[in-house]
Order: C-alpha cells, then sequence, then structure tokens
C-alpha cells in the first residue's frame, strides 16, 4: 500500500495539515477522506488552509485532481487552500501541470498563512 | 509500419500569420548573430541543424489524419480531419491511374475529424475504392450531411468513388485492409473510439479526443489493458494538465503528463502528444514536449516510453 500520512497541527491563523509519502491513484481516497475533517474545521472556523507539502515525495494526476476538489470545495464555502513547502521533484511536477494557476504555492508554511491573512 | 501524420491539429485548423513569421526570422536572427554564411547550402544547414524546431518549422494546422503505412498497396488512415487534402494528393501521386483502395478508421464525426473528406482527391476518383470503418451508428450519415446543401457545393452522391461504410464493434479484432484492428470506447461527448492497429509484429494505438479520469482507477485499468505494450501510441494531450482536471473537465480531452502516465502503466515503448490546443504556438508546444520529456524522466520506474510532439509531416517508423 502507497504510504500516505495526512496529520493537522494546530495555528492561530490558519489550518496546517501536513501531507507526507505519496499521494496517487491508490492513495487518494485515503487523503481526501484524511482531508475532510479538517477542511471542515477550517471553513466552520473561517480559516484558510495550508498543505505542507514538505514531506510529500511525489504526486501524480489523480493526487493533483484530489487537491483541485479540495480547492473547489473550499471556495464554493468562501474558503481558501494553499500549498507550501514543496520538494523540488514536487514542484516540478506543479510547475509542468500548470498547476500554480489552481493551488497558490508559498515557500514555507508561514509564507502560506501569511499570505492566506492578506489575501494574497 | 510508418506513420505519417498529415494533421495534428484538434478542433480547428490554425496557420502562421506574419506575425508569427517575423517573430521566427527575428529569432533566428538573434540565434545566428555574429555568424557568417558562405552560401545558401550554409545558411540551411545552419537553419536546420543549429535552430529550435518551434524557429526552423511549425507543428502546422491540419486537423487530425494519420496515415499508417504498411508498405502494401493499400492504404489506411485514421480520420479525415483537414490533413485528407494533402494525405489525398499523397494518394492520387501514389495511385497513378491505377486503382486504388483506402481504408479509413474513424474516431468518430465532429466536425474536426471529417472536414477533409470533402476535400480528398480520391473520392473524385471512379477507380478509387474507399472504406470508411467506425462505431458510431451515424457513420454515413454524418458523411452525407456535410456533404448536403447548403454545407457544400458537391454533393455526396456525386462522388467518383466507390465508397463503403462498414461498423466495427468495440472490442473486437478484425481484419481491416492489410492491418488488424481492434476498436475501443473512450470518453468523450457523443463517445469516440481508439484503435489499435496491429501488423507484421507491431502495435500502434491511435487514441484522440478521450478524456481520462485520474482518479478513476477502472478506466485506467481499460485503458492500460488497451495500450499495453503498444509500440506507439498516438495521444490525446490538448490541455495542461491543470486545465483538464478544473476549468476544463468534461471537455473530453486528455493531457501530457496524463499520458506519459498511462504509457508507463501499460509499458509503450514510444508517446506521440497529439491533437494540440489551436490556440498554442509552435514555442508553447515546443516547451510542452520538453515539458513533458521532462516529467517522464522524473517519474519513470525503469521502464523509459520514448516522447515525441506529432506535427504536419512527422514519419515514424515502427
Amino acid at each position: 500500500m502507497t504510504r500516505l500520512d495526512v496529520m493537522a497541527r494546530p495555528s492561530d491563523r490558519a489550518v496546517v495539515v501536513a501531507v507526507a509519502g505519496r499521494l496517487d491513484q491508490e492513495s487518494c481516497d485515503r487523503f481526501r477522506l484524511a482531508l475532510a475533517p479538517h477542511l471542515s474545521a477550517a471553513l466552520g472556523a473561517s480559516q484558510g488552509m495550508v498543505l505542507d507539502l514538505s514531506a510529500l515525495d511525489y504526486v501524480s494526476s489523480a493526487g493533483l485532481r484530489c487537491f483541485v476538489l479540495a480547492a473547489k470545495e473550499a471556495r464554493a464555502q468562501g474558503g481558501r487552500i494553499v500549498a507550501a513547502g514543496l520538494q523540488p521533484m514536487v514542484a516540478e511536477i506543479f510547475r509542468i501541470a500548470r498547476f500554480e494557476l489552481v493551488l497558490p504555492v508559498y515557500a514555507s508554511v508561514d509564507a502560506g498563512i501569511a499570505a492566506l491573512g492578506t489575501g494574497g | 509500419m510508418r506513420v505519417r501524420f498529415w494533421g495534428t491539429r484538434g478542433s480547428l485548423p490554425v496557420a502562421l500569420t506574419p506575425i508569427d513569421i517575423r517573430e521566427k526570422i527575428a529569432q533566428a536572427l538573434l540565434h545566428a548573430s555574429g555568424r557568417e554564411f558562405a552560401d545558401l547550402n550554409a545558411a540551411l544547414a545552419y537553419a536546420r541543424n543549429a535552430l529550435p524546431f518551434s524557429v526552423n518549422g511549425t507543428f502546422g494546422g491540419h486537423t487530425p489524419c494519420v496515415e499508417i503505412d504498411t508498405g502494401g498497396e493499400e492504404f489506411v488512415v485514421c480520420d479525415f480531419g483537414s490533413g485528407a487534402r494533402p494525405f489525398g494528393a499523397h494518394v492520387l501521386a501514389r495511385q497513378t491511374g491505377r486503382p486504388v483502395t483506402i481504408h479509413a478508421l474513424m474516431s468518430h464525426l465532429h466536425w474536426d475529424h471529417i472536414m477533409g473528406f470533402p476535400f480528398f482527391g480520391p473520392a473524385y476518383v471512379p477507380r478509387a475504392t474507399i472504406r470508411i470503418y467506425g462505431c458510431h451508428a451515424e457513420l454515413e450519415h454524418a458523411f452525407r450531411l456535410q456533404q448536403s446543401p447548403p454545407c457544400f457545393p458537391v454533393e455526396f452522391d456525386q462522388l467518383r468513388a466507390r465508397i463503403e461504410f462498414i461498423r466495427l464493434v468495440p472490442g473486437v479484432r478484425c481484419q481491416v485492409g492489410p492491418v488488424a484492428v481492434t476498436p475501443e470506447l473512450q470518453l468523450h461527448g457523443g463517445d469516440s473510439y481508439g484503435y489499435r492497429i496491429e501488423h507484421a509484429g507491431k502495435s500502434i494505438v491511435y487514441s484522440t479526443d478521450s478524456e481520462h479520469k485520474p482518479e478513476d482507477a477502472a478506466q485506467t485499468g481499460r485503458v492500460t489493458a488497451f495500450f499495453r505494450d503498444a509500440d506507439l501510441v498516438v495521444f490525446d494531450a490538448m490541455y495542461a494538465l491543470a486545465d483538464a482536471i478544473s476549468v476544463k473537465e468534461d471537455w473530453g480531452h486528455s493531457s501530457n503528463i496524463v499520458g506519459v502516465e498511462l504509457a508507463q502503466r501499460a509499458r509503450v515503448k514510444h508517446l506521440v502528444l497529439f491533437h494540440h490546443e489551436p490556440a498554442n504556438s509552435d514555442a508553447t508546444l515546443e516547451r510542452l514536449l520538453t515539458d513533458t520529456r521532462r516529467f517522464e524522466e522524473l517519474t519513470h520506474q525503469g521502464h523509459r516510453v520514448e516522447i515525441s510532439s506529432a506535427y504536419d509531416g512527422l514519419e515514424i517508423d515502427v
């Protein structure tokens, strides 16, 4: 089974969710199930969400599709999701997929939180 | 087999404009700054060998038409997009007055895939036989419709060639002239069909106008089986992945990234990006090819897939 860990950590200004391992077709349903309560919590608290991808080793098209669905759900309810801390390989996949058009990317979690705070 | 691409653009034919040409000339001049060329041949050699394809050439603008040349007397072609006009000239040049048979596999009947037929020279030649194969019930109706008033001045029944329509059944392998063909239902508005074409121990998959849902494991399994171990796959890579799975979801097309993932799973040897977005410039298409090769390099797990991007005039031996 593909290794994938999803863990939220407290922050005053945003819900930060760390995603570690590989996000692909085999693990995408687990990711969506694991993310759902954190997304609900963020929307309920009117907070943005930062996906900390610093420990994400690989993301496939199916994984990127999970991010699209989460961002779409957040947007529909007035929320926002950004990604932060991408490893070089994942950053390159984002670039090749033109994914920065779908999900804003920041160098660090702090930068992502700051951007959510300013609406940037 | 030799695969010859007569039309590679999706949706709508496009042509270079004077601004595009000037941009290429300016790029070439920049590349050649400080150089001197003894004669035209030296300049041509430099243009051919030193300039990028987006500067010394073009991906072209005809809509889908791909010939599968088995080396025999009969012709096999996939789709009658606007590339069918130069393909028809090629057939007539080789025919030299002798009887000729053309077998055409139709992915579907959207206009960009049939629009070249009224300009397909052999359709006007009495000694030509054109067998048009497809899985859609409306196969013949679509061809007749586009040659009915007020769309076109020559009606279908005025064509001089002998024209036959043959319904194929998805999943059922059959002989089409010199090749064995297996059609496969694909996800596209009004349905489309891919074709696995086999001849002399080699296999080519023509899979255009097909959307792939990355999260759909069942669809991925079916497509992987259809592509399995193919020597060449011609793949609808019209959109960037970000578009294909968000704003252009359900538009019926796929992306370069999904193409690579499927080719890796199916252990395809050579993937050809096809059905180019008409809004994409030569420079954009060249960058997409570079990116796609990089994605393959980043994600391969032992099995390597050769990546090409189709252009009008490209020939690939399989």
